[in-house]
């Protein structure tokens, strides 16, 4: 590589370099004025007057007496009841995550060890399933779901999720075992083990880097999921994206902006935590299904 | 693996797929056939001292009786489909006749709902995959110029626009492009006119959708191109310089002919994926000036009365449309299913 880097003509570094910074201004500039901003008041992060005053927090300063306030996060957390649409988040999540590893790590196993002609209509299927938009799925669900007085709960909403989570886990999941060797499971039931305790003994010690890396997926899919959660859930149990949106819609009014803006933030945090905690598992999953195809 | 062993394995996420998808897909499909029963009517004729008056009444008993006998509804075919808020035949055909100019025409069909949804689904999914390609892939290669410490880093930032929640990252854009945000300002003070506003505009609006789209999906591509990167064949390239290709000869001609297969897994998963695109819509607030289909069926189901008929048709439209983009990776796969066996 160094080879390469030397007979760079000067230009072209140059051009690459500028490329990149302005590239990396793009991608991260809007989070941390955002970050900023919502320290401020609302007049300070849309300033009609002066753009300077998002920087310098003017008007915050009057009214407050220092350039930074919580006040958009008070709002949001205590006056909105933000914390209860954070908690419905956390629940929400840990539940897909654990539940659609827990099925789809066995579908998946499953399909991988499999050698009959049904294992590929069955990951037809799952790409199909995959392809469908959630939100073409929802005016399926609320008849039974009024009927049945489903409508509305944490666990109606989680066991949606997981089943729309169900065909990408099969996908990935199915990918991962299979470059984990077949002989290992084969040795194991020559020894006298059935299929399951093979699973068992065998294969689940070593199948953790492919299972972190799908439940990462699970869990971006169902904290990012807007449709679904819109849709099935109740005022009571919103989850944070909806609870966003609600904000949108009843509160564009003076100061309360301020509060959406304070959430979105709020939001993003735990994203910027798991980017930088897991980024190279995330960059092998997202490669994973590239470099096979 | 045992036909018993793998059934108890697959059980649990089958039922799961069969319940929650495949169920839903039936039930929107019958759905979408048929319409809600209207209430029963009844004439009665009142008399009394000074002449009969006739008033017409729902007749609560019949009605019911009549939705517990066919909870689905009444039975209407293809009618919604073709309905004013779906395929709007007729109002096509009329809009055919009476105008003069295929101009007028366009601008007649585009004011119905599902045209104009149709029109801008496609524009964003035929715009944002090609631009979103491009400047995936030109990122891969400027980062995998960069020495080892900084790549880190920079695919640290790079990745945030693609890991952030849609609905997020487009209100984080709409309120700095918004007119008085700082994007908004700055293009205010760009062109001189200071009542520019996205709001207002329908063609700003696309343009800023569109500008979401890449900047959202963009990281996907790069991070699916540079791992190609890292496997182009070195010895190729080597041979291809001693044979004194430039470096512009060995891009074209080595390092994209290798990563061509990536370029259609990316093209073909992004153009599903704009194919729904939803949430910007509702971020940017655009609805006035930009539908998509998905937006349409969440309008449908969220509204004070819940047009599930309505929602359902538009669904297996979507549907439809979803299958024609998916075709060309079924035969693909197929294919590489075949060349397998």
């Amino acid at each position: 590589m160094s080879a390469i880097d030397r007979r760079k003509p000067v230009s072209l570094k140059v051009a690459s370099t500028v490329f990149i910074v302005v590239w990396l201004l793009l991608a991260a500039f809007p989070f941390f004025w955002t970050l900023w901003g919502s320290f401020k008041v609302e007049l300070d992060f849309f300033s009609i007057a002066d753009w300077t005053n998002a920087i310098t927090g003017k008007l915050t300063d009057e009214i407050y007496g220092r350039p930074f306030t919580g006040a958009g996060y008070y709002g949001a957390w205590v006056q909105e009841d933000f914390w209860r649409a954070a908690l419905n988040t956390g629940i929400v999540c840990l539940f897909v995550v654990c539940t659609s590893l827990t099925i789809g790590t066995l579908g998946g196993y499953a399909l991988s060890r499999s050698g009959h002609n049904y294992v590929f209509w069955l990951l037809i299927a799952a790409l199909i399933f995959r392809a469908m938009p959630p939100i073409t799925l929802v005016s399926g669900y609320l008849p039974p779901f009024f009927a049945w007085n489903l409508w509305g709960y944490l666990p109606t909403a989680i066991i949606v999720l997981v089943a729309i989570n169900q065909p990408f886990t099969l996908w990935m999941l199915h990918s991962f075992f299979q470059k984990i060797p077949i002989d290992l499971d084969e040795s194991a039931k020559v020894d006298g083990c059935t299929q399951f305790q093979a699973f068992r003994h065998v294969i689940i010690p070593v199948m953790w880097p492919g299972v972190i890396t799908t439940g990462l997926f699970s869990f971006l899919l169902a904290y990012n999921d807007f449709a679904v959660t819109a849709m099935l859930l109740n005022e009571q149990n919103r989850t944070m994206v909806p609870k966003i949106a609600a904000f949108l819609g009843t509160t564009y009014t003076e100061g309360n902006v301020m509060f959406a803006v304070a959430a979105v933030v709020s939001a993003t945090v735990p994203l910027f935590l798991l980017v930088m905690l897991f980024q190279r598992q995330i960059v092998s999953g997202l490669t994973a299904g590239a470099v096979k195809g | 693996m045992k036909h018993r062993t793998f059934f108890w394995f697959f059980l649990p996420t089958a039922l799961a797929m069969l319940i929650f998808i495949a169920a839903p897909i039936v039930s929107v499909v019958l759905q979408s056939l048929f319409v809600p029963h209207e209430a029963v009517l009844i004439e009665t004729e009142n008399c009394g001292p000074f002449g009969c008056t006739t008033s017409v009444v729902i007749d609560q008993e019949a009605t019911e009786e009549l939705r517990a006998e066919q909870p689905l509804g009444r039975f209407a075919g293809l009618e919604i489909y073709f309905d004013r808020g779906h395929l709007a035949t007729a109002e096509v055909a009329s809009a055919w006749t009476t105008s003069s100019s295929i101009g007028e025409f366009l601008g007649a069909v585009g004011d119905l709902p599902f045209y104009r949804a149709m029109s801008f689904t496609l524009t964003y999914t035929f715009v944002v995959t090609p631009l979103l390609i491009a400047l995936g892939f030109v990122i891969a290669l400027a980062v995998n110029a960069l020495s080892r410490r900084i790549k880190g880093l920079v695919i640290f930032f790079s990745l945030l626009p693609m890991i952030v929640t849609p609905l997020i990252g487009s209100l984080i854009l709409f309120w700095m492009i918004d007119s008085r945000g700082v994007i908004g300002e700055l293009i205010q003070y760009l062109t001189g006119d200071p009542s520019l506003s996205l709001k207002a505009s329908t063609p700003l609006m696309w343009i800023a959708l569109i500008v979401y789209g890449v900047w959202h999906s963009a990281p996907f591509a790069f991070v699916v191109f540079y791992a190609g990167l890292q496997t182009v064949p070195q010895d190729t390239l080597e041979s291809a310089r001693i044979d004194g290709a430039t470096r512009w000869q060995q891009t074209r001609y080595v390092v994209i002919p290798h990563l061509m297969p990536l370029v259609t897994f990316v093209a073909l998963i992004q153009l599903m994926d704009n194919f729904r695109v939803f949430e910007p819509i509702v971020g940017f607030n655009a609805s006035a000036h930009a539908t998509s289909l998905s937006w349409i069926i969440f309008n449908d189901l969220g509204g004070e009365t819940n047009q599930l008929s309505a929602a359902a048709t538009t669904s297996v439209l979507t549907i439809i449309g979803v299958a024609i983009l998916l075709s060309p990776v079924l035969v693909r796969t197929w294919r590489d299913f075949r060349g397998k066996a």
